[in-house]
């Protein structure tokens, strides 16, 4: 019960002084995870609403493909982008691995899945209401995707709500291709990592709370952009 | 259509969003920032060495280091792979096949620390105050007291895996699970022999640094076999022409230097120095 308490006095303590180690790893972590979302949507929404709508060969496959790889194992994601970024590997010339951008393409990867899996199955209860029309009115593959994906538009909200959680919460990936490395790839959760090598539980558990807040905030930012569009 | 509400409530929304965002995009590491990466053991890492000792170096000679903390077998593949421009672990048998290979063009040695076995306070082996390593592992096995392995490849795991030969003895035989390869690092490793009321081989630097002790305390310490010796070496530019040569060396060069090596002396845990440096030692 004393680690506990300890913890979220340490957890106060790192907010009310705007630490500025914290602040640092939590923007980065913002960093990472919003635009890995951001890119995820960009390329999962479509290709869930695809592969919901329209028909082309292997649509089953890939339905039953993307539903497996939302199992995806963070771990193995990091591994596989590690060997692809490594200067022996075939991207080195990039020099991505240790940066940011490296985090960044292993937690895309990680949530693509999710992100199409879900709004494959939103845009299919939605296609109950809206396939007689799209039929009538001839919609061409790219209208019927704009349409279905703006009328679903709110419920994808929390389709993408999932997939960043899934990015925050993640360390196997992000220990691997970013290296926790002080002052550059450090995020919250490989921080947390770090602070229980060190036997620091009370910090590191602190460090919990403070990530288990910045969800809630993401969450509610977007709960208050869904009230106010539905008024 | 539009209430006054809706905007206020839309607004409050995306400043909110962008607040995060923003917050995120202005901290983070300048990109154009010259830098070096070292691949390096979790033991200089968790000890908090690294965090006393490169604003030393940094502040000197205007390089950033960026510290990869694995265990040493994970360091030598990165290093191998290029992936890092200097490595520093420790286990010198490893270090000199890796220059051997044509990965480094020479090893220089830098600083020792020892290995201790900490173990619990009701000590079932009773092994506390032996100075005979061998002699000790040869209790634990025979009292079949829980002992966490790092089981990680690491020089840690390397030096304890040498000990148990010393002591004619081989672990992977164990019947009866007190042998617990957990295949991670220093800290995990503490973690669960705190847990586990078992015992451990740990890195002096680490232990004096870990707060999670639980019942353990040092029981096994000063034998001459329990000496850990670290080696620093700049991966070969000839192998790698992107490794940034130049200023590994500095890096390389400095630590070694009488600078450097008494920055590695100053830094101490209650007046307790971690490692001790030995660059001009001759023979290790």
């Amino acid at each position: 019960m004393q680690d506990f308490t300890q913890a979220l006095a340490t957890a106060l303590q790192m907010i009310v002084t705007l630490d500025d180690g914290l602040t640092r790893i939590v923007g980065l972590s913002l960093r990472v995870s919003l635009t890995a979302v951001l890119a995820a949507t960009l390329i999962g929404l479509p290709l869930g609403a695809a592969v919901a709508a329209l028909r082309f060969p292997g649509r089953r496959g890939l339905s039953v493909l993307l539903n497996t790889l939302m199992g995806l194992p963070p771990v193995v994601v990091g591994l596989v982008v590690f060997l692809l970024l490594s200067r022996s590997g075939p991207f080195g010339v990039l020099g991505l691995l240790f940066t940011p951008t490296a985090m960044i393409v292993a937690q895309t990867v990680l949530i693509v899945p999710i992100v199409a899996s879900l709004a494959r199955q939103t845009v299919e209860d939605l296609l109950v209401e809206y396939d007689d029309l799209l039929r009538v009115t001839g919609a061409g593959p790219l209208d019927t995707l704009t349409t279905l994906l703006s009328e679903a538009r709110w419920s994808l909200l929390t389709t993408v709500l999932a997939g960043f959680g899934r990015a925050s919460a993640e360390v196997g990936a992000v220990m691997i291709v970013g290296g926790n490395i002080e002052h550059a790839t450090r995020v919250m959760t490989t921080a947390i990592a770090l602070e229980t090598s060190k036997g620091d539980l009370p910090t590191a558990l602190g460090l919990g709370m403070v990530l288990m807040t910045l969800s809630l905030l993401v969450n509610f930012v977007a709960s208050l952009l869904r009230e106010a569009a539905k008024r | 259509m539009l209430r006054r509400s809706f905007i206020s409530r839309a607004a409050l929304g995306c400043a909110a969003a962008v607040a995060l965002f923003g917050l995120g995009l202005g901290a983070t590491a300048r990109a154009e920032e010259r830098f070096i990466t070292v691949a390096s053991t979790t033991s200089t890492e968790d000890s908090g060495l690294f965090k006393a000792l490169l604003p030393t170096f940094t502040a000197k000679a205007g390089i950033a280091v960026r510290v990869v903390a694995k265990g040493t077998g994970q360091a030598i593949d990165l290093a191998k792979r290029g992936d890092a421009d200097v490595l520093f672990v420790h286990h010198k048998p490893s270090e000199d096949k890796f220059v051997a290979e044509g990965f480094a063009a020479e090893r220089k040695p830098v600083m020792y620390n020892d290995f201790v076995i900490v173990g619990p306070a009701k000590d079932p082996a009773g092994v506390k105050g032996s100075t005979d390593v061998a002699d000790a592992l040869g209790k634990i096995a025979a009292a079949k007291a829980p002992f966490v392995s790092r089981g990680d490849d690491s020089g840690t795991h390397k030096a304890e895996l040498s000990l148990w030969k010393t002591a004619n003895l081989d672990p992977a035989k164990a019947e009866g699970g007190w042998y617990k390869a957990i295949g991670q690092g220093m800290g995990p490793t503490l973690n669960t022999a705190a847990a586990l009321e078992g015992y451990a081989l740990a890195d002096r630097g680490t232990w004096l640094n870990f707060k999670n002790r639980g019942g353990l305390a040092v029981l096994v310490e000063g034998d001459k076999r329990l000496f850990n010796q670290y080696g620093v070496m700049l991966v070969s530019p000839a192998k790698f022409p992107h490794v940034k040569a130049k200023d590994g060396q500095s890096f390389v060069d400095w630590l070694v230097s009488a600078d450097g090596q008494k920055a590695i002396a100053d830094y101490q845990i209650d007046g307790q120095s971690l490692f001790f440096p030995n660059a001009n030692e001759p023979g290790v």
